[in-house]
């Protein structure tokens, strides 16, 4: 089940690709306008942002485009990536050395290898079983019971966050949808724009009216303006684009809708992770963004979520 | 041809988190000192300069471990030219500062690691003199204090397989010896230095 560069699939990257287009154009005129410093910086974040976009955007584009296998391995890098970055961040013992060995390069290849062959009695499975028992049994062999829960917690849970739900963006590939077979790219592509757009609208609603904040001890950035503002517009633009997935208009609403409130949930959970270790990034892989796992935090809660409601109302 | 790929898998593994604090990567002798956590450490601070200035440091490293076999005699010769010395039985003969004060004489610099050995714990042991002796004889050169971050936790003592977590490389202000400034103030301030770069 190849997704396909069918007209649909087109029309959805030009329209990405024209986005893009006029952000980076208001952009380039913005930052002539800008007067003080604080502007300045703030454009300058944008259009840093912006640029990353292009690459973010064109490297997407062509793993969709050498079918399923393509889109697997990107986000299994992504995921290896954003696992990377998690682990650097979260103190584990010396007990955990070996652990850690078998979660970056045997847990996490399998998860996609499944994901490949569509093997989803398995892959739904194997990290909340499997792995998850596997986990405290092997850094217990190791003899080291310092800690020993909250180290077992945060190895489950980088697991969880970076490899298990991240999966399942890939993992869309694999529905079998009565009436849409041989289009799953383009659902997978409209999952993962609707869940960044609802970031992206967020900030800029966030930026441009928003002072009250949600939970400023957590996010300081995400403000009730924001929130509304970006969960609404993200709503209407997944509805809008209903045509190319397999929901009617008010179910593509529904599902937006699901996706965005699940995006914010991501981005408030890795925020709280980010002030508990005192970072405000997790790494500075991509400029503007900060780190991988920061550019996908709101990928990581949606996708389990779009994925099973996908398959118990539709298949 | 293999010194590229050394110097490429010792950035990737480090994360090429590398972060000029306390003074610039400028070409001129001078002695890296930094914590000891990790096999990685020579390697990755080597890997860590700018070309220009890598091609001029020689870690020094415990001979012992490095004519072990021939993966890692060639490594020590051919790659990163490494000033072995003798840990185990220092003698008049076969003083290990003879040895370094001879490479520096070649204007070479040097990445050396004043606790000796690793620590598992990942606390910072307490100097061996060499250091110190080093400072007394070459007052001209500068001290530049490294710390390194992560690296036990890639490859801790006693394991060979890594783990890629994300490490860091942070090069500090550089410190002379003081006037008259006695041996254990001196091994205490340089410690100091590379304590007060800690990031994480």
């Amino acid at each position: 089940m190849t997704p396909q560069l069918d007209r649909q699939t087109c029309v959805l990257v030009g329209g990405v690709v024209a986005l893009l287009g006029i952000g980076s154009v208001v952009g380039g005129i913005l930052s002539r306008l800008a007067t003080n410093e604080t502007a300045h910086a703030t454009i300058h974040n944008l259009n840093a942002r912006l640029k990353a976009w292009w690459i973010m955007v064109g490297i997407f584009a062509l793993a969709m485009a050498t079918g399923g296998i393509g889109s697997v391995v990107l986000f299994g890098l992504t995921s290896f990536l954003a696992l990377r970055e998690f682990i650097t961040l979260t103190p584990t013992g010396r007990g955990d050395h070996r652990t850690l060995f078998w979660v970056f390069f045997v847990i996490l290849p399998l998860q996609y290898y499944l994901i490949a062959i569509h093997w989803y009695g398995f892959f739904a499975i194997m990290i909340p079983v499997y792995a998850f028992l596997f986990i405290p049994l092997r850094s217990a062999v190791a003899g080291d019971c310092e800690r020993f829960l909250e180290r077992t917690a945060k190895i489950q849970w980088s697991l969880m966050a970076c490899v298990y739900c991240v999966s399942y963006v890939p993992a869309l590939l694999s529905l079998e949808i009565p009436g849409y077979a041989h289009q799953n790219g383009k659902l997978m592509f409209y999952f993962v724009l609707v869940a960044q757009l609802s970031d992206v609208l967020q900030y800029a609603w966030g930026k441009t009216l928003g002072n009250r904040k949600i939970l400023p001890s957590v996010s300081p950035n995400k403000t009730w303006a924001g929130f509304w503002g970006g969960v609404l517009c993200a709503t209407l633009v997944g509805a809008a684009l209903w045509w190319v997935t397999p929901f009617n208009p008010w179910q593509a609403a529904g599902m937006s809708l699901a996706i965005t409130l699940m995006g914010f949930s991501g981005g408030l959970v890795m925020s709280a992770i980010k002030r508990d270790r005192g970072v405000k990034d997790y790494g500075h892989l991509i400029e503007g963004h900060g780190g991988v796992l920061d550019r996908i935090d709101s990928l990581c809660f949606a996708a389990p979520v779009f994925f099973h409601l996908t398959r118990y109302f539709f298949t | 041809m293999i010194k590229e790929l050394v110097i490429m898998a010792a950035k990737l593994v480090s994360g090429s988190n590398i972060r000029w604090q306390g003074c610039e990567p400028v070409v001129r002798q001078r002695i890296y000192f930094a914590n000891h956590t990790s096999n990685l450490d020579a390697l990755v601070i080597w890997a860590a300069l700018p070309p220009q200035l890598r091609d001029a440091a020689r870690p020094v490293a415990a001979r012992d471990y490095w004519i072990k076999n021939r993966v890692k005699r060639y490594l020590a010769n051919k790659v990163f030219n490494a000033v072995l010395i003798e840990r185990l039985k220092p003698t008049t003969r076969d003083n290990p500062l003879t040895d370094m004060l001879a490479a520096m004489e070649q204007s070479h610099s040097l990445i050396i690691f004043p606790e000796g050995g690793r620590q598992s714990s990942g606390e910072m042991g307490p100097f061996k003199g060499g250091l110190y002796h080093l400072a007394m004889e070459r007052p001209d050169v500068e001290f530049v204090p490294v710390l390194v971050e992560n690296l036990n936790r890639i490859l801790p003592k006693g394991e060979f397989l890594p783990v890629p977590v994300l490490g860091s490389v942070t090069f500090g202000t550089p410190i002379k010896l003081e006037l008259g400034e006695s041996k254990a103030a001196f091994l205490e301030r340089a410690q100091a230095a590379i304590k007060a770069l800690h990031h994480l």
